[in-house]
């Protein structure tokens, strides 16, 4: 029996509860085991992208809960993959990219983590305004 | 699972019955009836109260979280102790719990420390730099001592 990886994108569309965190973050956790990834940078995509569509529940859609997340998780690499490629995509408020920044987390307070947290843990982190409305974020994590 | 270590003795000496009442009344527990809340339960060892946190904290969790934490500093505790053992996965919205924690303990005179980080939990803190600015012991005994 051959030990089989993914090697197509996986899809998942989700709406914008925090009930369904749990359920991204095992999909993200599975697809970076099953490639490779060590439990560290598991880790650290996992919370990646839980900070990400955390972000789009709170800020582009407000908190309101009803309203669509795409989620796909893509192998790259081949034969073997060498990376995972997560790319998010909202359909809620558009904010410049430019003004998508860390903050200087010396300041010690609640909240304002979650690009800090994403740039840090990522290798590649890109917000794109969409034309039909929304954001596209992709994130890379090499091995 | 909610216990209250408090000595009869004691807590007759410093009238902590009336805390012991309101406990059994709600308060933290009644976060916990809920289901909604991390906060399995508190226990007191004299002012020490000693907080176990079980399962994920994220944005689901997360304003749970907080207020049963801040339920227990305004019973005024000498030290709070945060037990994370049990705590596999935690995400900014939790650790921002645990900052409101830290600024209303400081601005209480209260002392808080979190124990038992797993290696998910205790990567987050160091990630955010915020493992310069809790202090974090390794076990409740070394956290007491």
């Amino acid at each position: 029996m051959k030990n089989l990886v993914p090697q197509k994108p996986v899809k998942l569309s989700l709406c914008s509860s925090p009930a369904y965190l749990p359920i991204m973050r095992a999909a993200v956790e599975k697809m970076c085991l099953m490639i490779g990834f060590d439990p560290d940078t598991t880790g650290k995509v996992v919370l990646s992208a839980d900070e990400a569509m955390t972000n789009v529940i709170r800020h582009a859609y407000d908190d309101e809960e009803d309203k669509p997340i795409e989620i796909e998780l893509t192998p790259l690499g081949n034969p073997k993959a060498e990376a995972i490629k997560i790319c998010l995509r909202d359909w809620g408020k558009q904010v410049d990219p430019s003004q998508i920044k860390s903050r200087d987390i010396r300041d010690v307070r609640p909240g304002g983590l979650g690009v800090h947290i994403m740039t840090e843990c990522m290798d590649q982190v890109d917000f794109q305004p969409c034309n039909e409305g929304g954001t596209l974020l992709t994130m890379i994590k090499r091995r | 699972m909610f216990c209250l270590c408090l000595p009869r003795r004691s807590a007759a000496k410093t009238g902590r019955y009336k805390q012991l009442t309101y406990y059994k009344k709600g308060s933290v527990a009644m976060s916990n009836d809920s289901g909604s809340s991390p906060v399995q339960g508190v226990r007191w060892k004299d002012r020490v109260a000693i907080v176990d946190v079980v399962g994920d904290i994220d944005l689901n969790k997360s304003l749970d979280f907080q207020k049963s934490l801040l339920e227990v500093l305004e019973q005024r505790p000498q030290q709070i102790i945060v037990n994370l053992s049990e705590v596999p996965y935690m995400d900014s919205s939790g650790v921002a719990s645990l900052v409101k924690l830290l600024s209303r303990t400081r601005k209480s005179g209260s002392q808080l420390c979190l124990v038992g980080l797993s290696p998910r939990v205790k990567s987050l803190f160091e990630i955010t730099r915020l493992d310069v600015v809790f202090t974090i012991h390794a076990s409740e005994k070394e956290a007491i001592a």
